[in-house]
């Protein structure tokens, strides 16, 4: 072993810099946004615009309906969707779970836009119920992803350790599968909610007028260059929002069993 | 008393056979336990004494046959209504709960019966669940006999791979099962743990009086722990006995080979009491062998007395080639007429040195022979060629091209190449017994199908090798239309 100059940290420096020019710089501005008036002085009155306007306050409530919605709704289709496509004899197939999941690697917007005319051709037209499909269709992946791998990572054993125990089907999914399972559950809810939580475009391509949400009163705020401040305002309070939301996520999934990672296999012949 | 006769056999498995694809893991086991036995499936890995484990919880149903509990055909019952409980190999202990809680999971599902008495004041059989206080009792009683009293609260993953073990005996046991399975529990501890362990085992079989299943890969375990040992291979029961009839009268040469040290050599039976090896005449124990039968015969390493060169008795001279200090006595190895004898003895000899070693009747264990001949089906698929184990053999014969004909081949008579192309057919080595003066290989093909080969040279288990028949050793016997039936069984 020839000694090593460099100190593992090292290598964290090019991330390190991106992550500054790409992250840290911009959340510096909408920071500094935030608190510049149109006269370029420090002011509170871009977040005493952004709570002032009622209707700002309603559009969060929708936004959070929306996004919990779409959230649970992609859980009770990617559980189950995830429990079959782990099972055998479905397990053999990893390519029935890539179908699943390939929808993921492509643009979002296309997918949206091909989305819009296939509800098109059902007579389906714009309006929350093509919104919600359109969230749905888009987020399922990220939903079933997690879950489906920690499912097929489950080691059998548990399962037959409940069977043995004298539990049937039905009690050992509810006493054991479902509570190893918890933390793919959490991060599939983490990474559904916070993205539709601030997402536009679906609802700009797929919605009308009354399925706006946050994400797009942002948008027509920093269409505007004279209304930078309120939109930086209400960034803000998003941001700090879904920040809220990933310590709770957090938290939850501190409290998730966490699986011991043995050597899969073994003996089981 | 009476009922408990009756169902004095607890478990019986009855021909039952199970396939995965194309291999056959269990291949027509025949097995009765007796109530409150400590019976241990003894075999290397891949013998299939996990997959019988299996079918006894009721994890995988058999192929073919059927499984009995208390008389009832278990078969196709699943694993949550069989009165037996698992100890897993790897413990699967649920995360998500702690200790008490994963010890009480089972009791939490158990119905019990309960005398009720109704609004007319009759007597009514009811099921009912166990309360909060007794699922406490019998779980703080569980952890107590395992040693863990005050661990209830803890979280699993916190205890030591040991006290795993322990909660996983703990949850096991206070469901009052009838049968108590154990997969290898001990595989995963250290020595001096497994030791503790084993003993402690002992200890619960003897109190709780319940029938205990074993299995394992470790001779020296079975041979420690249990009533009844089963020796299984390639899904195959080798010998059923207890520890000592297993050790001391193996049934056959891999049993001899698998429990404990032993001097596996090929000898003749002369007459009943008179067996030749190494072209040396014993008094033996054993009768019943045809004349000049063809015998596998086994000395244990501390059968074998040593005297001085010089001396009148003994009945084999041989030489010291090393010796090695192993404690309480010295371990050799002794060439004699072409065979490496392994010796214990509490006397040293030199290496280099001469010695005379005498074997009494009582030290010589006959046992038939697995098999004698290669013996496959095939049929003339061309002139002087015969199709057998997926590959064209080069015979001597006239007979005509499509008949089916049983095909002898003697152990001697095949030849096995370093490289799979040089052969006729590629096989896997699956095992190599040393028979003194040469090795017995045994051989895998493509086909599944097994060859027996002595040879001199040595093979590893697991080399790929090609195979050769010898024309002239090859033996053809016409299968006649009528009897292939009943050849093929």
């Amino acid at each position: 072993m020839t000694k090593n100059k460099f100190r593992p940290s090292f290598f964290a420096i090019p991330w390190g810099v991106i992550s500054v020019i790409f992250v840290v710089f911009p959340l510096i501005l909408v920071f500094v946004y935030a608190f510049i008036g149109e006269d370029g002085n420090f002011t509170f009155e871009n977040f005493a615009a952004v709570f002032g306007e009622i209707s700002n306050l309603t559009l969060l409530l929708k936004t959070i309906g929306i996004s919990l919605l779409t959230t649970v709704i992609c859980l009770l289709i990617a559980y189950p969707t995830a429990l079959i496509l782990s099972s055998a004899p479905f397990n053999r197939y990893v390519v029935l779970a890539l179908l699943f999941i390939i929808p993921m690697w492509m643009n979002f917007v296309l997918r949206v836009i091909a989305m819009r005319s296939l509800l098109y051709i059902f007579g389906i037209n714009n309006g929350f119920f093509a919104t919600m499909i359109g969230m749905v269709y888009d987020f399922l992946p990220f939903m079933l992803l997690p879950i489906y791998t920690v499912l097929t990572n489950m080691d059998k054993s548990y399962k037959e350790a409940s069977f043995d125990l004298g539990a049937n089907g039905f009690v050992t999914f509810f006493k054991v599968t479902l509570p190893l399972s918890f933390g793919g559950i959490m991060s599939g809810i983490t990474m559904v909610f916070m993205p539709v939580f601030s997402a536009y475009a679906i609802t700009g391509m797929l919605g009308d007028a009354k399925t706006n949400v946050l994400g797009g009163r942002i948008n027509a705020f920093f269409s505007n260059s004279s209304t930078w401040g309120v939109g930086s305002a209400l960034s803000f309070v998003l941001l700090i929002i879904v920040f809220l939301t990933m310590i709770l996520s957090e938290l939850l999934s501190r409290r998730a069993p966490k699986q011991k990672q043995t050597t899969k296999g073994g003996t089981t012949k | 008393m009476r009922e408990q006769r009756t169902f004095d056999k607890i478990i019986e498995v009855k021909n039952v056979t199970k396939t995965f694809g194309e291999t056959t893991v269990i291949d027509d086991i025949n097995l009765s336990i007796r109530r409150g036995q400590f019976v241990t499936l003894l075999g290397p890995s891949g013998c299939g004494k996990t997959t019988l484990l299996r079918m006894i919880a009721g994890f995988t149903t058999p192929t073919d046959g059927t499984i009995f509990i208390e008389g009832q055909n278990v078969t196709d019952m699943p694993p949550y209504k069989r009165p037996v409980n698992t100890v897993f190999q790897k413990y699967a202990l649920f995360p998500h709960l702690n200790v008490f809680k994963n010890v009480a999971f089972g009791l939490k599902l158990k119905r019990i019966e309960d005398d009720k008495v109704n609004a007319r004041g009759e007597k009514q059989k009811t099921m009912r669940k166990f309360t909060k206080e007794e699922i406490a009792e019998k779980v703080n009683r569980a952890l107590k006999l395992v040693g863990l009293e005050d661990y209830g609260h803890r979280d699993v993953n916190s205890l030591s791979g040991g006290q795993q073990q322990r909660v996983a005996i703990a949850r096991a046991l206070v469901c009052e099962p009838k049968v108590l399975l154990l997969d290898e529990p001990l595989g995963a501890l250290d020595l001096k743990m497994r030791k503790e362990m084993q003993i402690e085992l002992m200890k619960m079989h003897r109190e709780l009086g319940i029938t205990f299943i074993y299995v394992t890969h470790d001779q020296e375990e079975a041979l420690t722990m249990s009533d009844v040992v089963v020796v299984l291979n390639d899904g195959v029961i080798q010998q059923i006995g207890t520890p000592k009839q297993v050790y001391d009268e193996p049934a056959n040469a891999f049993v001899a080979d698998f429990i404990g040290e032993s001097n596996v050599i090929s000898g003749t039976m002369l007459k009943d009491f008179d067996v030749s090896f190494l072209g040396a005449e014993f008094v033996c124990e054993d009768k019943g062998f045809a004349k000049n039968e063809k015998v596998d015969l086994v000395i244990r390493p501390e059968d074998i007395k040593l005297l001085p060169e010089t001396a009148a008795e003994g009945q084999l001279l041989g030489t010291v080639i090393s010796t090695v200090f192993k404690g309480t006595w010295y371990e050799m190895e002794i060439m004699a007429n072409d065979y490496e004898f392994t010796v214990q003895s509490t006397v040293e000899a030199k290496p280099g040195q001469n010695v005379k070693m005498l074997i009494e009747p009582d030290g010589i264990h006959i046992m038939k022979k697995l098999r004698t001949v290669n013996e496959f089906e095939g049929e003339i698929d061309g002139e002087n060629s015969v199709y057998i184990c997926g590959g064209s053999f080069e015979v001597d014969t006239n007979l005509e091209k499509g008949t089916a004909v049983k095909v002898l081949v003697p152990f001697d008579g095949v030849e096995l190449t370093d490289d799979e192309d040089d052969g006729v057919i590629g096989a896997n080595v699956t095992h190599v017994l040393y028979k003194g003066s040469y090795y017995q290989v045994q051989i895998y093909t493509d086909t599944d199908e097994d060859f027996y080969i002595d040879t001199t040279d040595e093979w590893d288990i697991g080399d790929r090798v090609g195979v050769i028949i010898d024309k002239s050793k090859v033996t053809l016997e016409v299968i006649e239309e009528e009897s292939e039936k009943d050849d093929k069984e």
